[in-house]
């Protein structure tokens, strides 16, 4: 009982900062028809922006909560900032070109975001670890878990459900689904594209510092951490369905579970099962488990 | 002969080798390339790149004005100054090794703090003739899978420091019957794993192991790893997480109350002394891969390094940067040695390379003897000490060194089978 415990709640919490990432790069997919590989540089922004923005904060010993709320604002500031520039001022000029074209010119700026990252960071590593005890932390049965990181299945949870009603329950989400299914048919209705492309990138990008920065307090953050991530990123959106928030929902869950499991019973497949997990879909559903239905165009 | 003739060929003489002692002057003036290979970007660069070059360059700077403490007082490598060219270990290390070497023109290497990288260098190095010294890097693989001639490592195996490390263990904390390990999912990793819990089975076979854990190398979520450890209790963790890796593990176990409960034994902790003191409990086992950083031992020359340093870089030195000055200063004192012995005050590569060959010299963490595999591998002292929070500063208490012949196989025993063989002729007053 207390190993399947274990499991859920580490599965859990792992598969919450999996979804954050995850969620920002599939809304990104969905509507603009990009895979984002410079969404892994959006984490690794948050989570510099946090760690020396945060880190003075604690440091020059204000109120501690203070701090948990200027985490958010920084990381979601930074993060469509940066991601208003980068549809603003490069994507927006290359918009009708091949997804092929899009996948390149993103990893050309993941590149160039790395080195900016060093120009303005360095190299040495930052840390900002006092929000991580902040909270405390909860007993179950002999385990011990953070606080923190059970506060994370929290945000991930509210993430999720905010997704989903601004897609579903607001003007502009459902302009966005008719964007997400059919471009063309949506700017002959007289949907603004251009200035929904502006939203929906910002919004995936402040998705992507918003995770960097919620688990800088866990890490040490140091240059490459963006190219780590991405990987496991892609993963989870090709588990789930490239472009589908469902989707990157359920394949962090899928992933996170399977890979806490792993750890838990069988340490030696630990880095087996996250791929093995998306493999095993594939197999029996090549365009992963809630992939977007694609019209045939005559 | 006519006077006439004589005088022409006397001038022809003084002529010719005038201009052969300005060629020789100019040849020893000349700088000696040096690359400086480590990890300058990317999760390992805080922790192990920087300070290593930083201890370099402390060194160099020093060599090339001619201001280091005794024994060295000559300025330069064999008179010539150093001409430093960094590489970054982050990016492909061979095709970079390459580079250095054939488009740069770097006359000699000091580098490499990944085993993988000095796994994949050696063999070029080997091609290409040119002089290698490992500065960090622990897989004993290096020399124990065939010698080398133009390979060098100025620091002791992996292997070294588990043995040490268990060693340490039975010394200091005799109540420890079970084990568990974590350790990164490469060779480094799985060998340091191998060699500390055999040797630790050696010494004491009633050892039993808990958990065996490998996470992916720079995977730097470890919160089911934290469970799985936490779920089945040994007495005493080891693990030989280093940079990035290491940072996050201690972050992440801190709230957890992981190395409070069951005892940490962290061979590479000495990086993290500085940083994360804080989350570090006391009574963990920390280790510095030697002798080096705050388990240096007190001299004269250790002095001069800690005082430079700081007032260079407002720190104190960690142990990466004692390895790498070290390094360097393997080339220094083969160079004044190689000078000594063929009287030439300007030896070439190859003399140099000669004279490494079983060098002992100093160093501001002791002296460094290059006495296993053919005078090409370094044999150090190694420590290790149990951390305490004083007055909120990172201190190490009980610290035990370990001398060379007890802890590294002797000459010609491949290091595992000293440790199964149960280490014969191990000296350990």
């Amino acid at each position: 009982m207390m190993t399947f415990l274990a499991i859920v709640i580490d599965g859990f919490i792992y598969a919450s900062w999996l979804f954050i990432i995850a969620a920002g790069l599939s809304l990104i997919y969905g509507v603009m028809r990009i895979l984002n590989m410079a969404h892994g540089s959006f984490y690794a922004i948050g989570a510099y922006t946090v760690a020396s923005l945060a880190g003075w904060y604690w440091s020059a010993g204000l109120p501690p909560y203070g701090g948990i709320v200027l985490m958010f604002v920084i990381a979601l500031a930074v993060g469509a900032l940066v991601g208003f520039v980068i549809e603003r001022g490069v994507l927006r000029f290359l918009m009708d070109r091949d997804q092929i074209v899009m996948v390149l010119v993103t990893f050309g700026l993941l590149l160039m975001f790395e080195d900016i990252i060093k120009l303005m960071w360095g190299v040495q590593s930052y840390y900002a670890p006092e929000p991580y005890s902040l909270f405390g932390s909860t007993d179950v049965g002999d385990l011990v878990f953070v606080n923190y990181d059970l506060a994370m299945v929290g945000v991930a949870a509210l993430v999720a459900f905010l997704l989903w009603f601004g897609l579903n329950r607001t003007r502009q989400g459902k302009l966005l689904r008719a964007v997400i299914h059919d471009r063309e048919l949506a700017i002959t209705m007289g949907i603004n594209v251009r200035r929904l492309f502006v939203i929906t990138f910002s919004v995936g990008a402040a998705l992507g510092t918003l995770a960097g920065g919620l688990v800088a307090p866990a890490i040490a953050v140091t240059p490459g951490i963006g190219i780590e991530i991405i990987v496991l990123a892609f993963a989870v959106v090709v588990t789930g369905g490239l472009g589908s928030i469902q989707g990157a929902l359920v394949g962090s869950i899928l992933i996170g579970l399977a890979r806490a499991a792993a750890v838990n019973l069988y340490p030696e497949l630990e880095l087996f099962v996250i791929y093995g997990v998306m493999a095993l879909v594939l197999i029996f559903k090549p365009r992963g488990l809630f992939a977007l239905a694609s019209t045939r165009k005559i | 002969m006519h006077t006439k003739t004589r005088l022409r060929t006397l001038s022809a003489l003084i002529l010719a080798s005038g201009m052969m002692a300005m060629a020789q002057g100019a040849q020893a003036q000349d700088p000696l390339k040096l690359g400086l290979i480590s990890f300058y970007s990317g999760p390992v660069s805080g922790p192990v790149g920087i300070p290593s070059r930083n201890g370099a360059d402390l060194i160099i700077e020093a060599i090339n004005n001619g201001t280091l403490p005794a024994p060295y007082t000559a300025a330069g490598i064999g008179g010539r100054q150093i001409e430093t060219v960094y590489v970054d270990e982050a990016v492909d290390p061979v095709a970079e090794y390459r580079n250095a070497v054939l488009r740069q023109g770097v006359d000699a290497v000091v580098g490499y703090a990944s085993s993988g990288s000095c796994l994949a260098v050696a063999p070029v190095a080997e091609e290409l003739k040119t002089l290698t010294l490992f500065y960090y890097c622990g897989t004993v693989r290096t020399f124990e899978e065939g010698p080398k001639e133009y390979v060098f490592r100025t620091m002791n195996t992996q292997d070294v420091e588990n043995i040490a490390a268990a060693r340490y263990v039975l010394a200091t904390r005799d109540d420890v019957n079970t084990i568990s390990g974590i350790n990164q999912n490469y060779g480094w990793g799985q060998e340091s794993w191998r060699d500390f819990s055999k040797s630790l089975q050696q010494l004491k076979p009633e050892v039993e192991i808990k958990s065996e854990l490998f996470p992916k190398f720079l995977a730097g979520q470890y919160g089911a790893e934290v469970t799985a450890l936490s779920r089945n209790k040994a007495d005493l963790i080891h693990s030989s997480f280093w940079g990035g890796d290491l940072d996050a593990l201690i972050l992440q176990a801190a709230p957890r109350g992981l190395f409070k409960s069951q005892t940490g034994l962290l061979t590479t902790g000495g990086t993290a002394l500085n940083t994360l003191a804080k989350q570090i409990p006391d009574g963990t086992i920390i280790g510095v891969r030697g002798n080096g950083g705050i388990l240096a031992p007190d001299s004269d020359f250790n002095d001069w390094f800690r005082a430079e340093y700081e007032k260079k870089y407002g720190e104190q030195p960690t142990f990466p940067a004692y390895y790498m000055a070290q390094s360097v200063l393997a080339l220094k004192a083969a160079a004044d040695k190689a000078a000594a012995e063929s009287g030439s005050s300007a030896p070439d590569m190859e003399q140099i390379r000669a004279a490494l060959k079983g060098i002992e010299y100093d160093t501001p963490a002791g002296k460094v003897s290059l006495n296993r595999h053919n005078g090409h591998q370094a044999a150090t002292e190694l420590a290790y000490g149990t951390f305490k929070l004083v007055d909120g500063k990172p201190t190490l208490e009980n610290v035990i060194r370990y001398q060379p012949n007890c802890v590294i196989a002797p000459e010609g025993a491949k290091s595992l089978d000293w440790i199964e063989a149960g280490f014969p002729g191990a000296q350990c007053d």
